[in-house]
C-alpha cells in the first residue's frame, strides 16, 4: 500500500482488493459485538481538515478513525487562522508540528490534497478535492457494489447526472474501470466533460436507453447553481429527462440496485419512492463507508516495513 | 571607449573580429587591434544582435516583492535582452504618462538594458474606457506598445476605437486574448487532462474567437494588431489565414508554449499555472512551425515573476505566470535551432529584429554591421546545464525550468557598447 | 563438471525438528490433555465430559489449522463435536509500526460465541508472548469466557511477556537469532517443523 490516497486513478487492482478485502474482514472482525472499537491505531493522530462543510464525510472518516482508537482532530477552516489568510501550506505544517500522523484533507481546490502530501510526512488522504476526486466515496461505492452483486467484474455501471463537476463520478470511473466493471455515463452534454472521449466509458445522453442494461445505476447530485449557469434549462427538464424515477426503476434488470453518493435532492435526480425503495443502497453507503475508511486508514497508517 | 571582441561568430557564420567604439559598431574583420581597448575572448561564441522582448513584466510599482525593474533588467540582460517591453499591470497601472514615465526611468537608472513601457488600453485595465494614450505616446517614454494585458480587451467596440486610436501616432494595440466569459473558473487547458485532473478548462475557442474578431477589425479600420503570446494551433491559422490577406497584424509566442504542454499540470504544483495555459503537443508543433515560417513573428517571453507565497499553494489559489527572460534563448535554441527549424539568422529575426519593429525601437533589433548600435550578445550554444532557480537573478523562482537540462549560455551583453553582462555575470 | 546446489544444500541443511508423523503423533497428544483437562474443569454434570463447554480458537495463519485439527482429533477420540473458531489477532497487535501492515484473516466465532465457556488459543508457535497477548485483547472485545488457557505446537522460550502455555507440543531450546519454522499441509503443502539459523531460508 501507498503512503498517501489521493485519487482513486492512481489505485491499481491489488491496492484497491485490498482496501476492499481488508473492509470486509474489518467488517466481520466487527459483526454483531458490543464494542465496536479496535486498538489498532492508539497512539496515532488523524487530523480531519475540512475547508469545506462536508458533515457526513467528515462524520464518517472520525468515527472510523475512532474504532481504530485513533486520536482525532477536527480542524474546520471556518472561523480559524485559515479565514485569516493563512496558507494551506502554513496550516499543514502546523498541524504536522503538532504531532498529527495523517491529515484527511477535503478541499475546494482540485489537487489541493496533491500538494499537501509535497509538504508533509505523514500520510494525505483525499476526502474530496474540487471537481477532481473523492476516492473513499468509490472505495464505498465499490465495496458496497460487491456486496450487493457479489462481484465487480463484468458488472454493468450507469453514471448518471453533473459529471462535469462530480469528484465522485471521476472516481469512480477510474476505480470501477480499474476493477473490471464496464461503466457508462449518461447526462446532459453540458454536463460532460470536454475530453470525456479519453475515459474508458461509455457516453451517452439518453437514460432510458441505458437502463435496461444496468446493473448499478449511480445517480449524482445535481445542484441547484447549475441551472442558473445555463448547463440546463430547468430543474423540471433536468428532472424529466434524467431523473430517475419509479417508472424508470421499474426499467432495470431484477436485480439491478440504486445509489446515490448523498447529500440526495429528492425530487431532482432522484424519486423519494425510489430512494426509499429495496433497490436502494444508499444506507448500506452510509454504512460501508466507515469501515472502507477504517480499512484506508489502517492500510496507511499502520505502519510499514522498517 | 573601445571593445574588442576577439574571434566571435556574427550569426554562428565565419569567425571574425568586432571593434565597439562609442556605443557602434566601428569594424568588423580579422585581427583587428585598437590601442586601450578591452578585449573580450569570444572564441567559438556565436553573436547575435542584442535580444528585444515585447512582453515583460517587471512588477514595479508595485510588487517590488516579485520583481524590480533592476532585477528584472539584470536578468534580462543575462538573457541576452538588450531592450525589454514593460507590462502595464503594475499597481498603480501603467495608464498615463506619470507611470510610464517612472518606469522608463527607473529603467534608464538600471542602465542593464533599455526598458520600454507599455501603456494600458484601458483605464485601470478595467476594459471601459480608454486610457490616455495620446499622451503616453508623447511622454519621455514614448510609449508605442499599449496592452491591457492580463486581461483582454473583450468588448469589440472598445477594441476597435483602440485600433483606430493609436494610429495617430504609430501606435500597436498588443492584445491578451481571452474571451472573459469563456473562461470563467479556467485553469489550465480545457481537454482530456483537464477532465481528468477536475481543473476548470481553458478552451482553445476563447483565444482563437477574439484573434479572429480583432483580425477583422483591425483590417477593417488598417490599424496595426499585435497578439501577445499565442498559445494553439487554432490561433496560428488563423494569423495566418489574416497574413494572407494583408491585415496589418503581427504576432508572439512565448518560450513555455514551444517547449512545455499541459502534462505540466499533472502534478498540481502551480509553478505551471500560466495563462493562456499550456497547451497539448499538437499546439505546440504548430507553434514551432509558425514560428519558422514567420506567421508568428517574435518570441515574447511573458516574464511573469511572482513571490513564494502566490506560487506555494493549491492550483486553484495561485497566480498565473512563469519566468522566462533569463532561459528565453535557451528554450529557443532546444526548441527551434538544434531541430532545424531556424538558423541563427532566424533567431535574430525573431527575437531581435522583428519585436523591435513592432514596438518602433529604432535602435535596436539592427543588424550586425559596421555603423549600427553595439547592441549585441555573445552565445556559448554548447554550453548545456540544468537550470538551478536559486541562481536566477530574478527575484523570483517561479522558473517551469527547474532541474531541466537546455543548452546555451548567454557569456556576454552589451548595451550600446557597453558589457552589461561578463563571463555569465551581471556587471552591475 | 557441474555442482547440484541441491544436493549441497541438503547435505547441509538440519533434518527437521518434527516430521509429518511427528506433528500428527502432538496433535494427538494434545487432542487428549485437552479432552482430559476439559473433563476434570468442566462444571458439575457438564454434558459430553464439558466438551461442549470447549472452543478451540486458533490464531491465524497457522493457529487456524491446527484448531480444526485438534477438533477433528477429538471428536475421533470422543464421537463429540467441539467447537472451532479463529480470531485475527492483527488489529490488535502493537508492533505494526514497525513489521508493516498486512492483509487482514477471517475473524469467526462459533454460533453459541464464547461467554462463560472455556477458550482454549491455539498456535504454532510461542515464542515473545505479543501474539497471545494481543489474541487476549481481542477475546476481550468479544465476549467473557469461563476461562481462556493456551495451546501450541511449539514453544521456544525467550518470552517478553509473563505468559505461558497450558499445553505444549514440543518444548525447543532455540537462540535468539534463530528461526523456527512450522509448515502445515493445509497452508504449506507438507507437515514439518524446523530449526533455520540466522540467514538460512
Amino acid at each position: 500500500m501507498r503512503k498517501h490516497l489521493l485519487e482513486a486513478g492512481d489505485l491499481d487492482r491489488a491496492d484497491a482488493t485490498l482496501v476492499l478485502d481488508t473492509a470486509a474482514q474489518i467488517e466481520a472482525a466487527l459483526a454483531g459485538r458490543e464494542v465496536k472499537k479496535l486498538p489498532t491505531l492508539r497512539g496515532r493522530t488523524v487530523v480531519n481538515l475540512f475547508f469545506e462543510d462536508s458533515t457526513r464525510t467528515r462524520i464518517s472518516f472520525e468515527l472510523a478513525a475512532k474504532r481504530l482508537s485513533a486520536d482525532v482532530i477536527n480542524f474546520s477552516a471556518k472561523g480559524s487562522s485559515v479565514s485569516k489568510g493563512e496558507s494551506l501550506k502554513d496550516t499543514a505544517l502546523t498541524l504536522e508540528a503538532m504531532g498529527s500522523d495523517a491529515i484527511v484533507v477535503r478541499h475546494p481546490a482540485s489537487g489541493a490534497p496533491h500538494r499537501l502530501a509535497q509538504w508533509v510526512k505523514g500520510s494525505v488522504v483525499n476526502a474530496g478535492d474540487g471537481t477532481h476526486e473523492h476516492p473513499t466515496q468509490a472505495l464505498l461505492d465499490a465495496y458496497t457494489i460487491r456486496q450487493r452483486l457479489g462481484r465487480l467484474d463484468g458488472v454493468r455501471v450507469v453514471l448518471v447526472g453533473d459529471v462535469l463537476h462530480s469528484r465522485v463520478a471521476r472516481s469512480n470511473v477510474w476505480l470501477l474501470h480499474t476493477l473490471g466493471a464496464e461503466v457508462t455515463v449518461v447526462a446532459p452534454p453540458t454536463l460532460l466533460p470536454v475530453g470525456v472521449g479519453s475515459w474508458p466509458v461509455t457516453v451517452g445522453y439518453d437514460l432510458d436507453a441505458a437502463l435496461p442494461k444496468a446493473d448499478v445505476v449511480m445517480m449524482l447530485r445535481v445542484q441547484a447553481e447549475r441551472m442558473n449557469a445555463s448547463f440546463f434549462p430547468s430543474a423540471r427538464e433536468y428532472s424529466r429527462r434524467y431523473g430517475l424515477d419509479a417508472r424508470r426503476m421499474a426499467a432495470l434488470p431484477d436485480d439491478a440496485i440504486v445509489m446515490h453518493p448523498g447529500p440526495m435532492n429528492r425530487g431532482m435526480e432522484i424519486a423519494a419512492e425510489v430512494a426509499d425503495s429495496v433497490r436502494s443502497t444508499i444506507v448500506d453507503q452510509v454504512g460501508n463507508g466507515v469501515t472502507v475508511r477504517m480499512a484506508v486508514l489502517y492500510l496507511l497508517l499502520g505502519g510499514s516495513p522498517s | 571607449m573601445s571593445v574588442i571582441i576577439k574571434g566571435a561568430r556574427p550569426y554562428g557564420e565565419d569567425a571574425a573580429d568586432l571593434l565597439l567604439t562609442d556605443g557602434r559598431i566601428t569594424a568588423i574583420g580579422d585581427r583587428l587591434s585598437s590601442p586601450g581597448a578591452d578585449v573580450v575572448d569570444a572564441t567559438g561564441l556565436v553573436a547575435l544582435p542584442g535580444l528585444v522582448d515585447l512582453h515583460t513584466h517587471l512588477r514595479e510599482p508595485g510588487r517590488e516583492d516579485a520583481e524590480t525593474v533592476e532585477t528584472g533588467s539584470r536578468a534580462a540582460a543575462l538573457g541576452g535582452f538588450t531592450a525589454v517591453h514593460a507590462m502595464a499591470n503594475t499597481d498603480p497601472v501603467a495608464d498615463t504618462a506619470g507611470v510610464v514615465e517612472q518606469v522608463w526611468r527607473l529603467g534608464q537608472e538600471a542602465g542593464l538594458v533599455d526598458v520600454v513601457p507599455v501603456g494600458a488600453v484601458t483605464v485601470g485595465l478595467r476594459g471601459e474606457r480608454l486610457a490616455e494614450l495620446g499622451a503616453m505616446a508623447d511622454s519621455a517614454a514614448r510609449v508605442r506598445v499599449f496592452s491591457d494585458d492580463g486581461h483582454c480587451v473583450a468588448d469589440p467596440a472598445l477594441m476597435r476605437r483602440a485600433l483606430e486610436y493609436v494610429k495617430a501616432f504609430d501606435g500597436v494595440v498588443a492584445q491578451h486574448a481571452e474571451e472573459p466569459r469563456l473562461t470563467v473558473g479556467a485553469q489550465m487547458n480545457e481537454g482530456e487532462r483537464s477532465a481528468r485532473l477536475g481543473l476548470g478548462g481553458w478552451p482553445a475557442a476563447a483565444e482563437e474567437a477574439v484573434i479572429a474578431r480583432d483580425v477583422l477589425l483591425a483590417g477593417h479600420v488598417g490599424a496595426r494588431l499585435h497578439v501577445c503570446h499565442v498559445s494553439t494551433a487554432g490561433s496560428v491559422d488563423i494569423l495566418r489565414w489574416a497574413k494572407s490577406r494583408g491585415v496589418q497584424v503581427t504576432a508572439e509566442v512565448t518560450p513555455h508554449h514551444l517547449l512545455l504542454t499541459d502534462e505540466c499540470a499533472e502534478t498540481y504544483d502551480p509553478v505551471f499555472k500560466v495563462n493562456p495555459p499550456l497547451r497539448t503537443e499538437a499546439d505546440v508543433q504548430a507553434l514551432r512551425e509558425g514560428l519558422a515560417d514567420g506567421t508568428i513573428d517574435a518570441v515574447g517571453t511573458d516574464h511573469a515573476p511572482h513571490a513564494v507565497e502566490d506560487k506555494e499553494s493549491e492550483w486553484a489559489a495561485a497566480r498565473p505566470g512563469m519566468l522566462g527572460l533569463e532561459q528565453a534563448l535557451s528554450v529557443v535554441l532546444e526548441t527551434m535551432v538544434e531541430p532545424g527549424l531556424l538558423d541563427w539568422r532566424g533567431v535574430a529575426d525573431r527575437m531581435s529584429v522583428r519585436p523591435a519593429a513592432i514596438g518602433r525601437l529604432g535602435a535596436h533589433g539592427r543588424p550586425l554591421a559596421v555603423g549600427e548600435p553595439a547592441n549585441l550578445l555573445l552565445l556559448d550554444p554548447t554550453h548545456r546545464a540544468a537550470v538551478d532557480p536559486a541562481a536566477l537573478a530574478s527575484r523570483s523562482r517561479n522558473s517551469p525550468y527547474a532541474g531541466r537540462e537546455l543548452p546555451g549560455r548567454v557569456v556576454a551583453t552589451f548595451l550600446r557598447g557597453t558589457a552589461t553582462v561578463l563571463d555569465g555575470k551581471a556587471t552591475r | 563438471m557441474t555442482m547440484s546446489s541441491e544436493l549441497f544444500s541438503d547435505l547441509s541443511a538440519p533434518p527437521p525438528l518434527l516430521t509429518g508423523d511427528d506433528v500428527a503423533r502432538v496433535v494427538d497428544r494434545v487432542a487428549h490433555q485437552l479432552i482430559e483437562r476439559a473433563a476434570s474443569s468442566a462444571p458439575d454434570g457438564a454434558a459430553d465430559g464439558g466438551l461442549a463447554d470447549l472452543v478451540l480458537v486458533g490464531i491465524p495463519t497457522r493457529g487456524a489449522p491446527l484448531a480444526r485439527r485438534l477438533a477433528a482429533r477429538i471428536e475421533a477420540f470422543t464421537g463429540t463435536a467441539v467447537d472451532v473458531g479463529t480470531v485475527d489477532i492483527t488489529l490488535y497487535r502493537d508492533d505494526l509500526r514497525t513489521r508493516g501492515v498486512r492483509a487482514l484473516e477471517e475473524t469467526r466465532l462459533p454460533a453459541a460465541g464464547i461467554d462463560g465457556r472455556l477458550v482454549v488459543l491455539i498456535d504454532d508457535v510461542l515464542f515473545s508472548g505479543r501474539s497471545v497477548r494481543a489474541a487476549l485483547d481481542a477475546l476481550r472485545d468479544l465476549g467473557r469466557p469461563r476461562a481462556v488457557q493456551l495451546a501450541v505446537l511449539v514453544d521456544r522460550g525467550h518470552r517478553e511477556l509473563p505468559i505461558r502455555a497450558d499445553y505444549v507440543g514440543k518444548n525447543v531450546p532455540t537462540s535468539r537469532a534463530q528461526q523456527v519454522r512450522v509448515k502445515l499441509a493445509e497452508v504449506d503443502g507438507v507437515d514439518e517443523v524446523r530449526v533455520l539459523n540466522g540467514g538460512d531460508r
